[in-house]
């Protein structure tokens, strides 16, 4: 097992591509060429959208943001290893991952522009909506799972969180309890180096994240989290052990956020512009892209045009967002109970007489 | 009909149903081999199994997340808490998350979980096991609050908020578990959630109550009856979404409401209730409406106990004062 050959005890960790793109060919999984060319246009994707919601943001046309560039090897390198019919169940730094598992653009951009319908997936799509309480969806992840497990299916469920939510008590007790229910799940930690301003080494003192998994007695994995093919090998392997009935992983995905936690938040305040500029030469795109490119899948003119594709996608999209129509008053209060409580309906009403929007008796 | 206290009803109505729909499952500390802390779900596990009656690791937060999750994918959890004042470690995952689910999601996910759990004082019990904070999760949009009152009750109102597609918490009177027995419907029987139940008619004055109150109101009642006073009794039953109409509908015939309940007194359900009448009622008022309920206090160990539990004389006198009002 590769949590065996990196026992994050030794403080091992997990790598396929090297920095300067040298490839471990004993550990290259084998992935099928559209695949990887696919996750690639994602990993694309997912950056241009991404600097158009931060630029959206200071244009003040949508809400804070939390950018997720630099991450995207770190959220999709684990989502490649699920199948359409296994859950993700993110918080809310997951874009490339959402965008792998077919929560469409437009989503996305209408849900951080403001407006929770952008939160209805398409049916089929199973992710869940964004949690903001930092870990409150590990949990979640643990029931999901576990109702997957009692009715005897293959399917597996993978939640993210952050190095921050590692210190929180949902993590504690839903590890846990997975470990207690051996449930098909998939912990990923994105252990971006900071929850806000607080760097990991202030977060616990464990020497890895991914040491946790020890305690609560199944594997746990240190993976580079800037390299898509380790974080996938780690997560096939826990994926199959799942599947096989064999418990949990914890994987610890290392890597960067090198953009602010959030548009409201200013980074500058609390890390050193040489640290930043040191990861940003570890860039998760361009290694990825040397990867491609030293297989012969990938050349100049595919990027251009992959990335003139995005930008005209992304355009469209977050505009549509944009014009979307805001939610009516009724909209705000039907999803509250399944069936709209008389004394509510009456609370409806009365608001609708007293903003003479109508309709009222 | 069979002869059954509490425990006994919400043990059969567990059984019942998780007999009838295998989606159904039971979860908590101790609800397994041990068969609850209260003898609650007894039986259970022999019955069931341990996929279906998970003993869970002390870890109450998960308790109610993992059933968030279940229930999100299928499954309807029925959770147990120990008692109401080990709840609060779930408080977040059940305003955060149960109660938000089907709004969070538009409709496209929802959450059919029961968190239930004992409550109240009156037991002589530890401290944080004489609990009556049932207004936390009355307040929160999305979440239903059912206290039943009765075995029968019980049994009938869990069927259907186990059957009912938004999380409710079900908050059982520690005090009424086997303090009374009565005939109990055998088999599938709802009782629906919402309406409130008259437990008695009368013409001079409406108490209302719930839970563990209403022994106490009835002997209150009998009481006021003996000096001549018509009483007509109210067990509200779901405190949220609570049945205005039928507290209207009994406060506008008799001119005069007293509310009951063992929580502290401020921001309690009986604020809520008092501010209904005033809006709805005022002027079919004879008397200011009286609340009868715990002072603003903690809930003191069994010595000072009766400082603060509400007894059939507080009750009866609030009763004097507004007929002499």
């Amino acid at each position: 097992m590769l949590s065996d050959e990196f026992n994050p005890l030794d403080g091992k960790m997990l790598q396929v591509i090297g920095a300067d793109g040298t490839v471990c060919k004993r550990l290259e999984p084998n992935l099928d060429d559209d695949l990887l060319k696919r996750a690639y246009r994602t990993m694309i994707l997912s950056r241009v959208a991404d600097e158009k919601a931060v630029k959206l943001q200071r244009q003040g046309r949508i809400g804070a943001y939390p950018p997720s560039r630099g991450q995207e090897a770190s959220q999709i390198g684990p989502a490649m290893a699920l199948g359409p019919e296994d859950w993700v169940i993110p918080g809310f730094r997951e874009l490339t991952a959402l965008l792998w598992k077919g929560v469409p653009l437009l989503n996305l951009f209408l849900y951080w522009s403001g407006n929770e319908e952008g939160n209805a997936y398409p049916e089929g799509v199973r992710v869940t909506p964004g949690v903001i309480p930092v870990s409150d969806q590990i949990p979640h992840a643990v029931g999901v799972s576990y109702a997957s497990k009692l009715r005897g299916e293959t399917v597996v469920t993978m939640t993210y969180f952050g190095d921050g939510g590692s210190s929180e008590g949902s993590f504690h007790e839903g590890l846990n309890l997975a470990g207690v229910l051996k449930t098909p799940t998939i912990f990923v930690c994105q252990n971006n180096q900071y929850a806000i301003s607080l760097p990991r080494a202030k977060q616990t003192a464990s020497k890895t994240i991914a040491q946790k998994a020890i305690a609560y007695g199944f594997p746990g994995i240190m993976v580079d989290g800037n390299d898509v093919l380790a974080l996938y090998a780690a997560a096939k392997e826990a994926v199959d052990r799942a599947r096989a009935g064999e418990g949990p992983t914890l994987i610890e995905s290392y890597t960067y956020r090198i953009g602010d936690h959030t548009t409201s938040d200013d980074a500058t305040r609390y890390r050193s512009q040489s640290e930043l500029q040191e990861w940003e030469t570890k860039d998760p795109l361009a290694r990825f892209r040397v990867y491609l490119t030293n297989k012969g899948l990938w050349d100049d003119i595919m990027e251009k045009t992959s990335i003139e594709e995005a930008r005209s996608r992304v355009d469209e999209e977050s505009q549509k967002a944009l014009d979307h129509s805001p939610p009516q008053l009724d909209d705000v209060f039907k999803y509250t109970y399944k069936t709209m409580p008389p004394g509510l309906l009456n609370q409806l009403s009365a608001l609708k007489k007293d903003l003479g929007l109508g309709g009222a008796d | 009909m069979v002869t059954m206290n509490m425990v006994q009803a919400i043990g059969n109505a567990l059984a019942v149903e998780m007999a009838r729909d295998p989606t159904v499952v039971v979860l908590g500390e101790d609800v397994g081999i041990d068969g609850g802390v209260f003898r609650v779900t007894e039986g259970l596990y022999e019955k069931f199994g341990p996929t279906r009656v998970i003993d869970t690791p002390l870890s109450e937060a998960c308790i109610a997340g993992a059933s968030i999750g279940m229930a999100m994918n299928g499954l309807k959890p029925v959770a147990e808490i120990q008692f109401l004042g080990f709840s609060y470690f779930a408080l977040d995952q059940m305003i955060c998350h149960a109660a938000r689910i089907r709004n969070r999601s538009r409709g496209r996910l929802e959450v059919p979980m029961v968190l239930r759990t004992p409550y109240g004082a009156g037991v002589k019990a530890l401290e944080h096991h004489s609990e009556s904070t049932e207004a936390l999760y009355a307040q929160i949009p999305g979440l239903k609050v059912v206290v039943p009152a009765t075995p029968r009750e019980a049994k009938g109102l869990l069927i259907s908020a186990i059957r009912d597609p938004d999380p409710v918490v079900f908050l059982e009177p520690t005090r009424n578990y086997r303090l009374i027995k009565e005939e109990v419907e055998e088999g599938d029987f709802t009782i629906p959630i919402g309406p409130a139940r008259k437990v008695k008619d009368g013409k001079d004055v409406t108490i209302i109550g719930w839970g563990a109150m209403m022994p106490i109101i009835q002997e209150a009642a009998s009481k006021a009856e003996a000096d001549g006073t018509s009483i007509e009794i109210i067990d509200l039953r779901t405190l949220s979404p609570m049945d205005t109409d039928s507290i209207m509908e009994s406060v506008k015939k008799t001119g005069r409401a007293v509310i009951v309940h063992e929580a502290p007194r401020s921001c309690g359900i009986g604020a809520e209730i008092a501010a209904r009448i005033c809006e709805q009622a005022l002027l079919s008022l004879k008397a200011p409406v009286e609340r009868v309920t715990a002072p603003d206090i903690t809930v003191p160990l069994p010595k000072g106990e009766h400082f603060y539990y509400v007894d059939p004389d507080r009750v009866h006198r609030a009763i004097r004062r507004v007929m002499a009002f």
